[in-house]
């Protein structure tokens, strides 16, 4: 039955996210506005990158930072409180609902957030006038990278025994990566050992997939089975730290 | 029909509770009562399964709690002692969740919803948010919550802990009320008059063990029935006595003021540990 108990934590999380729909559009409306302005206006306007203009370059980017970052806190922040502070989480374990369908349903709707976040900025970026191809794989790819760190949120928020250590993980592993993951600039131009670490992290191969389909040089396998394998090995440990949780 | 034998829980060198031996017939409202710290949330806690327990068993109508984890599930109901409603969602959201949470097909859930927000009196704030109720409502709708998937036995974890006395009395009706339908309640209190007026038997629970346990009567009686209380004399006195005679002869030989009153359970706990419940 884990159909129906997946989609019971899910519905709970849409009656919310409609709820407060206003709220969540006009908050990640405004980071992506400013990184539009900053990068592809003020410090982008006349830089070339691989031959195409800055802001062309940097909006990959953006989706890849917002969809991980919206993911990660819609899930993260929120199943953290709720384990720990609202104690609402109890409700679901002395339900005789599976940790599968728990995880799957507060991942994906974390996955929607994520994904809805991502439609704004790609709608942003055509206001601005950055010409980009958009197909099914590069919403394959966005919704991978959301998946992905929606996983992840439910990992750390069922590991991580404080609201203050939430948000330093955020600091230091959610806040380096949006920046240093090829979103502003190439990965290539860091020292080798450096380049070598951010090579291996998701995020990069979200940008990079990403970028390659927007300026229409088709999908790139390796980094979509990166994510993929991303996003299994994060479902996996999640479905198991709910698991231990008692 | 509760059983717990030896039921155990350590945090690290802290026993939480140690040893507890323990049977609840099908249909009694049993009071675990005990000041704070006594070990009354461990053991709920390790009854509804959100806690391991260190050794021992515990059996709900004949399910383990350790190995038949869905079963007992749907046998039954809990109310935590710390408020844990979706604070995001509505009155009818919350107990929505709660029904689909327990695969109520959505006919029969919609009509048991329609059913307890009668039953708990919260019909007209049924569309508001949670977070815009007071703590007697919270009660309640938590109380409701419990009760969606209609269960067989009801954990209620300080059930009237922080609400005023009126409201108080309005919680106790409704356990009375469910406990006549049938009900096996398990209730922990630090109040010795919900223990009293409410309960079938109390079992009085201090440092994790259960030092006492039976009616209210049988536990008074086992103390003695009668108190006299002496200030102002020469000296300030507290002596429990088995029949009014006694303590009247007694209370006869002293002078100042004296207080001649029935025992409760407060006096229980004072004679069986040297402490206040309340301490
Ligand atoms: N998660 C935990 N980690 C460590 N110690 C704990 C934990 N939960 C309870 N304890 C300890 O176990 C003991 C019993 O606590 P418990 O909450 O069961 O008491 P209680 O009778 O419910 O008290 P109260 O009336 O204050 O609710 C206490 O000493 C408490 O500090
Ligand atoms: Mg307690």
């Amino acid at each position: 039955m884990i159909e129906i108990d997946f989609y019971t934590v899910f519905w709970r999380e849409m009656v919310v996210f409609r709820r407060t729909f206003v709220k969540f559009f006009a908050s990640r409306l405004v980071s992506p506005l400013l990184y539009l302005v900053a990068f592809g206006w003020g410090l982008g306007r006349g830089i070339q990158m691989n031959g195409g203009n800055y802001l062309e370059f940097v909006v990959p980017g953006i989706i890849a930072l917002s969809a991980m970052n919206t993911s990660f806190n819609a899930v993260g922040v929120s199943l953290n409180m709720s384990r720990l502070y609202h104690k609402t989480l109890e409700e679901y374990l002395i339900a005789p609902i599976s940790a599968g369908a728990f995880v799957l349903g507060k991942v994906l709707a974390g996955t929607v957030r994520g994904l809805v976040a991502s439609l704004i900025i790609l709608a942003l970026a055509f206001v601005f006038g950055a010409h980009l191809a958009i197909n099914g794989w590069f919403f394959l790819v966005v919704i991978l990278t959301c998946f992905l760190f929606a996983a992840l949120g439910v990992v750390a928020a069922m590991t991580i025994n404080s609201h203050e250590d939430m948000a330093n993980f955020a600091t230091f592993v959610i806040l380096p990566m949006s920046f240093l993951c090829g979103t502003f600039f190439s990965p290539d131009r860091l020292p080798g050992a450096v380049a070598y670490i951010i090579e291996v992290l998701p995020l990069t191969h979200s940008s990079h997939a990403l970028r390659a389909l927007a300026r229409g040089d088709g999908l790139l396998p390796v980094s979509l089975a990166v994510l993929a394998g991303y996003a299994a090995v994060l479902f996996v440990a999640g479905v198991m730290v709910v698991k231990r949780v008692r | 029909m509760i059983e717990l034998r030896q039921l155990t829980k350590h945090y690290g060198n802290i026993v939480a509770v140690d040893g507890l031996d323990l049977h609840i017939e099908k249909g009694e409202i049993f009071a675990l009562l005990g000041p704070n710290g006594a070990g009354k949330t461990t053991t709920i806690r390790m009854l509804t399964m959100l806690t391991k327990p260190t050794g021992g068993a515990a059996l709900i109508n004949g399910y383990d709690v350790m190995r038949d984890l869905d079963k007992v599930k749907k046998e039954i109901g809990v109310v935590p002692q710390h408020m844990n409603l979706d604070q995001e969602l509505t009155a009818r959201e919350n107990l929505e969740l709660h029904g689909r949470l327990h695969r109520i097909p959505a006919s029969r859930r919609q009509e048991r919803i329609e059913e307890l927000l009668d039953y708990v009196e919260l019909r007209e704030r049924a569309g508001d948010l949670v977070s815009k109720f007071s703590g007697g409502m919270k009660r309640r709708l938590m109380i409701a919550r419990a009760l969606m998937h209609n269960p067989k036995v009801l954990f209620l974890d300080e059930p009237t802990v922080g609400l005023d006395p009126q409201t108080r009395r309005k919680i106790w009706d409704l356990i009375r009320r469910m406990n006549n339908e049938g009900m096996t309640v398990l209730l922990t209190t630090h109040y010795i008059e919900e223990a009293e007026v409410l309960c079938h038997r109390v079992g009085i629970m201090d440092k994790g063990r259960l030092i006492a346990l039976g009616t209210p009567r049988e536990l008074k009686q086992k103390v003695g029935e009668v108190v006299v209380e002496s200030f102002g004399g020469k000296d300030t006195g507290y002596k429990l006595f088995p029949s009014r005679d006694r303590a009247l002869a007694y209370a006869g030989q002293l002078d100042g003021n004296v207080l001649i009153r029935e025992s409760n359970l407060e006096d229980v706990f004072v004679e069986l540990t040297g402490r206040k419940v309340g301490d």
